[in-house]
């Protein structure tokens, strides 16, 4: 393995079809060995330029280039440089790991037997001491990166670009690919590019940061400190999370909790009754509060909070919501019971005693509310237990950003002019005005988590769960969400979210949940 | 990708996954087009035997061919009720017409649906999906682009599994879940496209970036037949030869076309 030296000059390219160039004017010098971290607001063409540098931009057909973008006096060629991408799940591509990691070796025509011990050695390197044909579907999000990085380093790639590859990943998970990668350029051996928001993860890896402005080209140049200390501010501005530069957010002095708005023992949860995910002895949610659940990828914090919030129903045990936030009981219920209590004769037979005597009869303001959220009506959740998917993409279902705000409203009948005045309210506190006619699924990932949050503000349910709501955000995004919430909270909605990402536990751990990984 | 309840070891594992899939074809060309009783009651005997020699579990048969035994009745009945009339006539009303003619094709037709579908369950049951790849394309000589593109897409299947579940759970949660049905299917079924080209261009780029496609490449595991994988056929065209021959001495045979 020899390192790249990586050259362009006014480099640039078009997606077919946009008018918009994704990166433009940018040049740029990478010595072999040298380790950079890129830098860049979101849309300024980071990811496109890790692409054009690992040969997979496409043909013309894909888009138009401009200048020159060459790695060791070449055009850039796939399977020649190491490239590992933000979604763990989408770069395994065969069954075993060994399979995997021997994928690319196959492509390049490397003889059987020097394939199985480069196989071998890869994942050595990685820290992945797993059998050759142990399943992939089995691993973490760490492993599965890691396995990713084995698969390009089996290459013996002399440049290695990586791209948030640890933007999805729990603390543990991304301490991992981080040593790994780690131990892997000491020797210099193999130049690296990193794009990434969490600089703090790997600052004491790189020598030099780049930083591509929106408008095209290179803003700042230089080793980490002076980039930081001259571009820092900006930096922020743009969504990096620089060093020294936190959120600037305060945790709320939390309110006295007015007891439990929803409660369980002894649940089992899971999405097939042969396959419970875990047991969760006791969970009690305070009102009012915003309560985290931690644990382990794989502990079960995602099945639990769509359990709590009525959607999926347990396979032990129940969910018993607050008599304040569940609806009132069934009408046919409430009927007899008027019947009875006025015309009992009419229902008795005269060897029976009446009973009703001896029960207090319901008033007409005290129905018999039914508490257990997994038998609610879908539209029964809207105002009372709302949720905020992991993927926003899963719960999108109207073609414009608008009626996405506008559907749950609709389900519950309000008032057209009620509607519409809401949805421009949420617009507004969104920053999704300009965006009101745009499909959601071609929103940005800042947007689309926003978008996600406002589906479920819009019929201010009394509990909101939220699904590791800051994956993959950047510091800008990360500080809008946090926000939202916060401001959810002051209004006195309970809040529950599972997550793990340590600033948002530090603002919002208020009621703190961790679920220990189960065997 | 394991299946839920996990195939036993049997001799055909130490058999290349085409031979399995050359096997099926041999047993079932005969039987397709021919139709008579003794030539497919003499098969699932063979089958049958074959299997438990194999070293099939009779209980994993069981359990696995049970669909099959319950389809094979119900594709009878029709014969019997709807079959070319011809002989004796038992029963004569509207469209129904059971003679012995119809009698002895539903007889046939439950024995072949049996004599097709049990080979063909018990051939493909626990073939490893890699190896089948791996068999196509060094055995067969498919193109490598495709068979392994079609691996590859394979696995996605389960994520799919996934998303469709979560796709689900968001319209109750959106408030959707009560009512309209198909509209509530319709959100999905586009979401789920929209997800499916993405995580599938994801991994294209994934299989690009190490260098797929580009070259002639070179195959990590290799995949070969060898003695087993001709008995394997040898005894698959025996069994068709001894099948066909019962049908001949006992005076049955009935070629579709005649």
């Amino acid at each position: 393995m020899r390192a790249a030296q990586v050259r362009l000059d006014g480099w640039g390219w078009r997606h077919a079809g946009r008018a918009a160039w994704a990166t433009s004017g940018v040049s740029l010098r990478i010595e072999p060995g040298e380790r950079v971290l890129l830098l860049g607001a979101s849309g300024a063409g980071k990811s496109t330029l890790l692409h054009a540098l690992a040969g997979v931009l496409g043909s013309s057909d894909e888009g138009e280039e401009a200048g020159s973008l060459t790695v060791d006096g070449e055009r850039a060629r796939p399977g020649t440089c190491g490239l590992v991408m933000q979604d763990p799940d989408a770069q395994t591509i065969l069954e075993r790991v060994g399979d995997d990691v021997a994928f690319g070796l196959e492509n390049l025509a490397v003889p059987r037997d020097e394939i199985w011990p480069r196989v071998r050695t890869a994942l050595a390197d990685v820290g992945l001491a797993l059998p050759l044909d142990h399943s992939t579907e089995r691993l973490s999000g760490g492993q599965r990166q890691r396995l990713a990085l084995a698969g390009a380093l089996a290459m013996r790639p002399g440049l290695l670009l990586l791209d948030e590859p640890t933007a999805n990943l729990d603390p543990a998970g991304v301490d991992e690919v981080r040593d790994a990668v780690a131990r892997l350029v000491t020797q210099r051996e193999t130049t690296l590019v990193i794009v990434e928001h969490r600089i703090e993860t790997w600052l004491a890896l790189v020598d030099r940061v780049v930083v591509l402005a929106a408008a095209g080209g290179v803003v700042a140049d230089g080793p980490p400190d002076r980039v930081f200390s001259a571009h820092g501010d900006e930096l922020a501005a743009l969504g990096a999370w620089v060093p020294g530069i936190g959120h600037g957010l305060v945790p709320r002095v939390p309110p006295a909790s007015r007891g439990a708005v929803l409660s369980a023992h002894e649940l089992t949860i899971g999405y097939e009754a042969d396959r419970p995910v875990r047991t969760v002895p006791v969970i009690d949610i305070p009102e009012g509060l915003s309560t985290t659940l931690t644990g382990a990828n794989g502990s079960g914090k995602t099945t639990l909070a769509l359990t709590l919030a009525g959607l999926l129903p347990p396979l032990a045990g129940h969910v018993e919501a607050s008599a304040a936030i569940s609806p009132p009981g069934p009408r046919f219920i409430m009927l007899s019971r008027r019947v009875v209590a006025s015309h009992g004769q009419f229902a008795m037979r005269s060897d029976e005693t009446p009973t009703y005597h001896d029960e207090p009869v319901t008033p007409p303001n005290r129905e018999p509310s039914r508490t257990d959220p997994a038998r609610w009506r879908s539209k029964e959740l809207l105002t009372r237990l709302g949720t905020v998917f992991q993927d926003p993409e899963h719960q999108f279902v109207a073609t414009t950003v608008a009626d996405e705000l506008a559907i749950g409203l609709r389900a519950l009948r309000r008032p057209a002019r009620e509607i519409d005045h809401r949805v421009a309210e949420l617009l507004e506190q969104l920053h999704l005005s300009r965006l009101a006619r745009a499909n959601p699924f071609t929103l940005s990932g800042g947007e689309k988590r926003r978008l996600s949050v406002g589906t479920v503000l819009a019929t201010s349910p009394a509990v909101m769960f939220l699904d590791e709501p800051t994956f993959g955000q950047d510091r800008r995004t990360w500080i809008d969400l946090v926000r939202l919430v916060a401001a959810q909270l002051d209004a006195g909605t309970t809040v529950v979210s599972a997550t793990h990402d340590r600033d948002y536990l530090d603002l919002l751990g208020e009621h703190h949940v961790h679920l220990e990984a189960t065997s | 990708m394991s299946l839920p309840n996990r195939a036993p070891s049997t001799a055909l594992d130490r058999l290349n996954p085409v031979t399995r899939i050359a096997a099926a074809v041999i047993v079932s060309l005969p039987l397709l087009v021919t139709l008579d009783w003794v030539s497919g009651a003499t098969m699932v005997a063979i089958v049958l035997v074959a299997a438990l020699a194999l070293g099939f579990p009779i209980g994993f048969i069981a359990r696995r061919v049970w669909p099959v035994l319950a389809l094979a009745p119900l594709a009878g009945l029709n014969m019997a009720l709807y079959g070319r009339p011809g002989g004796f006539v038992h029963v004569d009303w509207f469209l129904v017409h059971v003679t012995d003619n119809s009698l002895h094709l539903a007889v046939a037709v439950m024995l072949r649906v049996l004599a097709l579908g049990m080979p063909a369950i018990l051939l493909f049951t626990g073939i490893d999906p890699t190896d089948l790849a791996d068999g196509l394309a060094q055995v067969w000589r498919l193109p490598a682009r495709f068979v392994l593109g079609a691996l590859a897409g394979f696995r996605l299947i389960t994520r799919f599994v996934d998303d469709w579940r979560s796709l689900a759970l968001a319209r109750r949660a959106r408030g959707l879940g009560d009512t309209g049905a198909v509209r509530r299917w319709a959100t999905m079924a586009f979401a789920m496209l929209v997800i499916a080209i993405r995580r599938g261009s994801k991994l294209a780029t994934a299989m690009e970036a190490r260098g797929f496609g580009t070259a002639p490449r070179t195959w990590a595991r290799e995949s070969h037949v060898g003695r087993a994988d001709l008995v394997l056929v040898v005894s698959c065209l025996l069994a068709v030869a001894v099948a066909l021959a019962a049908a001949a001495a006992a005076g049955t045979f009935w070629a579709v076309w005649t």
